[in-house]
């Protein structure tokens, strides 16, 4: 027998000694059997959230944004705040299924098919907050190219708000392709387990698949082609979320850190999400085995990484401002640290800068209970280094006299609570009636870290055939 | 179209390196491989089999660059030419202001237009009714078919070779 230290070294991502047949078993379980009580108790919970959250856009879209605590100097406040914070959320389950896949992060396995899910919810979240903002909602068509009664006058190609229309468009038609097609052969498992009414729904969908390798081949490249994709796709869409600010020339706003600074934020935020939501999840469905200490570890990492970046983002606006010699510029930044929005910048400096810095100790990033509480910390910071950004800067302008103060009113709390329920909402109904891991992708690592003489019985030709699948591996 | 109806030799194995070992021991003798169905995709499965690299790559940069180039026009064509409007006295045709649009776009067309490409050319449509080899490959089990082309093949020697590779089961169908 030929010895590879090397696999015995490196321990397996899966636990519990799983064959293919357990993993299929294991998933289908969750959303094979009756949902359980706890299931039923957070849809109550998320779906009254979505409720009460529906009735306060009705009410802003029959009254007018007048119900919100807009005022002539700050325009732009908790939507706006809402919207960033949605979109950011979501580049994280980008970033888990296209840029690790890429950089063959087999890890990314047990959380893909979650974290892309919560892309998806995530940016119809965020959707819904330029769209309610226009004010005239159901003229939002207007936003297309598309030839017109009016001229046809044509959108304006050279507005950031435009490229932000198509940027968000294409990242959720892509992001749904992407989860899609992951999810094809996972469909047809669940078709080839289910009967009755589930098997129509499942071979529906699972659109013949039969795991031929002559379609394997061309799916796999597929996949990678979608992947690399995504990657440039997801940078480019949260660098233009930040041109809707940094191309206006507001102090505070007018900056070129931004693209880079929103990016590593949003992937920051995000991570908070995914860690969040599968710490939950694999509490609540069972699936320790599936997501391991090994796998928050791993995220808890990128947090660290991205969140010092953000960290570094926040200090270089600090000296660029300094170094510029611009009184306006340098005013909004003391503004921000010690005027009236101090709390809510020091509240973003201590959930964003100093709590993701416990995750150097293994101590902490062992502990699922902190690092749940740190991922809720990391997510409230986040919310309000979008809301420092946009209402610190705007508050105090050019002219003193007309320095405000901005108060959200209580129609647009009870929208971002709502927004919270369609996001909990669909999650959950996507955990109740989906495969919430890839299994195709879990079957390909299940057997890592694992020698093949141990894991089947001896046989003639094992000997030259682990030779064959470690030169294939290779 | 009807296919002529041919004999078709099945084993069924338990692990990947005992299909990937079976496909290529039965590469060698020349047999046909018809395919190999498996519940994930297993690398070095399509090297054993001879399956040939994907042309999908191709597509994807065809339609991507036909997207971008399509919006790039159309850009041009509605800012600078067809109501040319003065936006803060920027000039009629602002080609870096088009970059971001013409980038979404060339990326949307790549991504769908691929996908509905891979999923016309292999037949998968919405249902469609999937032929399984064995009701097992999308779960655990992996199959491989090798075609019988005339009496000279024999399918004890098929049965031999899938045996030395820990086959579970071997079975002869018409196809």
């Amino acid at each position: 027998m030929v010895d590879r230290p090397t696999e015995e070294l490196r321990p397996p991502w899966i636990l519990g000694r799983k064959g293919l047949g357990d993993v299929t078993r294991d998933i289908c379980d969750v959303f094979e059997r009756e949902p359980t009580a706890l299931w039923w108790a957070a849809f109550t919970v998320s779906s009254s959230m979505l409720l009460a959250g529906t009735l306060a856009v009705c009410y802003e879209i029959a009254t007018g944004i007048g119900t919100w605590g807009l005022n002539k100097t700050v325009g732009w406040a908790f939507d706006i705040t809402n919207f960033v914070f949605w979109i950011g959320i979501g580049h994280a389950g980008t970033l888990i299924s296209a840029i690790l896949f890429l950089f063959r992060q087999r890890w990314r396995t047990s959380v893909n098919r979650a974290a892309e899910a919560m892309t998806l919810f995530a940016v119809m979240c965020a959707g819904l907050f330029p769209l309610i903002h226009m004010g005239r909602p159901w003229l939002f068509y207007w936003i297309v190219p598309y030839p017109n009664t009016r001229g046809s006058l044509w959108v304006n190609f050279r507005s950031p708000l435009l490229w932000d229309f198509f940027a968000i468009s294409t990242y959720f038609l892509i992001s749904l392709t992407f989860w899609y097609v992951g999810l094809v052969p996972d469909l047809a498992t669940a078709r080839d387990r289910a009967s009755g009414f589930k098997r129509k729904v499942f071979g529906f969908f699972s659109l013949g698949w039969n795991g031929s390798t002559r379609t394997w081949v061309h799916y796999e490249s597929l996949y990678t082609l979608l992947a690399a994709l995504a990657t440039p796709l997801v940078l480019s869409v949260h660098t233009i979320v930040s041109f809707d600010f940094a191309t206006a020339l507001v102090p505070g706003w007018h900056t070129t850190i931004f693209p880079p600074y929103f990016v590593c934020g949003a992937v920051f935020s995000g991570f908070a999400m995914v860690l969040t939501l599968m710490l939950i999840a694999r509490k609540v469905v069972h699936l320790e085995d599936y997501f391991t200490h090994r796998h928050v570890g791993a995220m808890c990492k990128i947090v660290i990484v991205t969140g010092s970046c953000v960290g570094l983002a926040y200090l270089t606006e600090f000296f660029t401002a300094a170094y510029s010699d611009n009184p306006y510029e340098q005013f909004v930044f003391l503004n921000r640290a010690m005027g009236p929005y101090a709390w809510a910048y020091w509240t973003m400096i201590t959930c964003n800068v100093i709590s993701p810095q416990l995750f150097w100790f293994k101590r902490v990033r062992e502990n699922l209970v902190l690092v749940f509480l740190i991922s809720l910390v990391i997510n409230v910071g986040m919310w309000f280094e979008r809301f420092v950004i946009i209402v610190s800067s705007l508050h105090r302008d050019f002219l003193p006299s007309s320095w405000v103060m901005y108060y959200p009113s209580s129609i647009e709390i009870v929208t971002l609570i709502g927004s919270f329920g369609l996001f909990f909402t669909a999650f959950l109904i996507f955990c109740r009636f989906l495969p919430m891991i890839a299994m195709a992708e879990v079957k390909g690592v299940v057997s890592e870290g694992r020698r093949h003489s141990q894991a089947r019985p001896a046989a003639a030709p094992a000997e030259d055939l682990d030779l064959d699948v470690a030169e294939a591996r290779a | 179209m009807k296919k002529r109806s041919r004999r078709i030799f099945m084993g069924l194995f338990e692990r990947e390196e005992d299909v990937i070992g079976a496909t290529r021991a039965a590469r060698e003798r020349g047999w046909r491989i018809v395919d190999v169905y498996a519940p994930y995709p297993v690398h070095g499965l399509p090297e054993a089999a001879g399956f040939a690299r994907s042309w999908v790559p191709w597509a994807c940069l065809a339609l991507g660059l036909t997207g971008a180039a399509l919006i790039t026009w159309f850009q041009f064509w509605a800012s600078a030419v067809t109501w040319p409007i003065n936006v803060a006295g920027k000039p009629w045709n602002s080609l870096p202001a088009f970059i971001p649009v013409t980038f979404e776009v060339g990326v949307l067309s790549a991504g769908l237009g691929t996908t509905a490409v891979f999923l016309l050319a292999f037949g998968l449509l919405p249902g469609k009714t999937a032929v399984t080899p064995h009701p097992r490959v999308t779960d655990d089990r992996f199959a491989l078919l090798i075609e019988e082309p005339d009496a000279t093949f024999s399918a004890a020697a098929a049965a031999e070779l899938c045996a030395r590779f820990n086959a579970v089961e071997t079975e002869e169908f018409e196809s």
